[in-house]
């Protein structure tokens, strides 16, 4: 019997017995989070099942992420039955405003090492930043965690990829996903559980973890773990693999992915010059304040391009007030942005910056299939933050690095 | 009896199959009306009384959007056949209780009419007479679709 990967391991302890790869294991929630889009529909499907009392309501938290505030009376009329039942249930609430699920747990320390939690949103993975097994599901099987404290798991078998070598410092960890996105494949991952290694985790911070752990989904992952030193939780060195990659990271220049699929993967080399009409910084990906301070420094003192408009929402109301603090508010204001409330936002294509038939934006998040900001005539390009900023300045998509090299030419 | 077969590519997001700004809802009517309808304006109308919806890799991939299963079917989906499902996608049909086989779909073009089992798991071509067996579901959500979905399930069982 070979060691056990984290995701074994997490199922393991969660059902009682060692878990086998392919075996099907029932496991206690950790910690379930429903939001205002899916959250009611899981409402609804837990009082057909005959639910009158949530089990361990104390582990349940409701976000108003997804339509803050509500743009429409549909949108309220949700809200307010997430915001009830919570009431009644006892569970914790966040209003909106107070950011997006993924961010707001994870700032406030929700998920743990070895912890196993559930959310009716498939960026739920982004919590294996910090070692917890954590997976996104539909509204059904959020009730079924609200009936029972528990659900049933498949469990995954494991694909292990290792970084090597230096990156130019010149690149985002937006940018080495985006390229391991186009190398893997959006579905390259499919029902699989994540081990990312290398020596490059250890120079990078937590938002970078985050990030990372964020975009496993646009693999099709189930849950992932980035496996720096202070993780909390390590695979058997005799874990078993069903894969290993190894990504070479001195191959790796800034990046986009193309419309309309993550995968759809291209250098900036070939896409510099294209007109873009609209900005987007923000979301679970790149919301965060590392991310405002990057463009905050690209922007500092200029003006962005007059053909474009420019949209930042924070992935939370502490990064908010952090960049307040740190007066990258006033200096994106004054170079021409324009901030929504700290939320989902213009990700998900409900409000907060839908952009119109024919328009390209360029965005810091992590989904470009038609119609996600709320238009399917419109294509999105995603990218990381410095390049969304760059195209801001000019009106094109442009290297951040060339941007670099000019300023330096100034001194 | 058979049912006529709308085929799509590869790839279809939850997006594409409901908007996300249509989701905010728990009319299912709302949802019926738009589903599709960026990859096929007709899809309504073609699906009639019911139809069987057939698409190459992938299927289903992008937001945890529950909505997705739930549009397909109270629009008149019997069952998607797919070569692959996303994970979610795939957890939340069997859920909601909208059978799906993953089989070989290359062979079966729009407009055909399919009989399938989801019993013996397999999907005959009427038009064509071919016969595709599609891999088949783990005991337990043989279980839950047989149920009707985890509602049913979870009614009659109170736990998993
Ligand atoms: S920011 Fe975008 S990707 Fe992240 S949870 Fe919200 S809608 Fe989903």
């Amino acid at each position: 019997m070979g060691g056990q990967t984290i995701a074994q391991k997490i199922l393991s302890s969660h059902s009682g017995a060692r878990a086998e790869v392919g075996e099907i294991v029932v496991c206690d929630i950790d910690l379930v989070m429903g939001h205002d889009a899916n959250g009611p529909m899981a409402i609804r499907a837990f009082e057909k099942m005959g639910g009158t009392r949530v089990t361990n309501p104390e582990k349940v938290v409701f976000v108003m992420d997804h339509m803050g505030p509500a743009p429409f009376e549909k949108a309220a009329n949700l809200q307010a039955v997430c915001r009830n039942f919570a009431a009644e249930q006892g569970t914790q609430f966040m209003t909106i405003g107070e950011g997006v699920s993924h961010q707001i747990m994870a700032e406030r320390g929700m998920a743990r090492p070895g912890g196993l939690v559930l959310g009716s949103d498939s960026h739920t993975c982004t919590l294996g930043a910090f070692g917890a097994f954590a997976t996104g599901v539909g509204a059904t099987d959020l009730a079924a965690c609200l009936l029972t404290g528990r659900n049933w798991f498949r469990v995954p078998e494991t694909l292990k990829i290792t970084f090597e070598g230096k990156l130019d410092p010149g690149c985002s960890t937006k940018d080495v996903i985006l390229y391991v996105v186009g190398r893997v494949g959006a579905d390259g991952g499919n029902y699989k559980s994540f081990e990312f290694y290398g020596d490059w985790l250890e120079d990078i911070g937590t938002a970078d973890h985050m990030t990372l752990a964020n975009m496993l989904v646009e693999m099709g992952c189930k849950c992932g773990f980035v496996c720096h030193s202070n993780l909390g939780i390590e695979a058997d060195p005799d874990a078993v693999y069903a894969e290993e990659t190894v990504i070479d990271l001195t191959r790796i220049e800034p990046g986009l992915a193309k419309p309309h699929t993550v995968d759809n993967y291209a250098p900036i080399s070939e896409l510099v010059g294209m007109k873009v009409d609209q900005g987007f910084l923000g979301s679970c990906t790149n919301g965060r304040i590392e991310d405002i301070r990057i463009v905050a420094a690209i922007l500092a003192g200029r003006k962005i391009h007059e053909d474009v408009r420019f949209i930042v929402t924070p992935a939370s109301k502490a990064v908010h007030i952090q960049a307040m603090a740190e007066g990258h508010i006033a200096t994106l204001m004054e170079a021409g942005a324009v901030f929504f409330t700290p939320g989902c936002g213009g990700c998900v294509g409900t409000h907060g910056g839908v952009p119109a038939d024919g328009e390209v934006v360029i965005s810091s998040a992590n989904r470009n299939f038609r119609g996600r900001m709320g238009n399917s005539k419109a294509s999105i390009y995603l990218a990381s933050p410095a390049s969304v900023a760059a195209a801001m300045l000019t009106g094109v998509v442009t290297d951040p690095r060339m941007l670099a090299e000019q300023e330096g030419a100034h001194v | 009896m058979s049912d006529v077969a709308l085929k799509y590519g590869d790839d279809i997001s939850t997006d594409l199959i409901i908007a996300g700004k249509y989701t905010k809802t728990l009319n299912l009517q709302d949802l019926v009306d738009h589903a599709m309808e960026d990859i096929d304006p007709d899809f309504l109308s073609r699906v009639g009384d019911g139809a069987v919806l057939v698409a190459g890799k992938y299927f289903g991939c992008g937001s945890s959007r529950e909505q997705a299963p739930v549009a397909l079917k109270a629009a008149g989906i019997k069952v998607v056949l797919a070569s692959s499902f996303a994970r979610i996608f795939f957890r939340n049909a069997i859920n909601i209780g909208l059978p799906i086989m993953e089989c070989d779909t290359s062979s079966i073009s729009d407009g055909d009419r399919i009989d399938f089992d989801i019993g013996t798991g397999t999907v005959t071509n009427v038009t064509t007479g071919a016969v595709i067996q599609a891999k088949p579901l783990p005991d337990n959500m043989v279980k839950i679709l047989s149920a009707g979905g985890v509602v049913e399930y979870l009614k009659e069982q109170g736990s998993f």
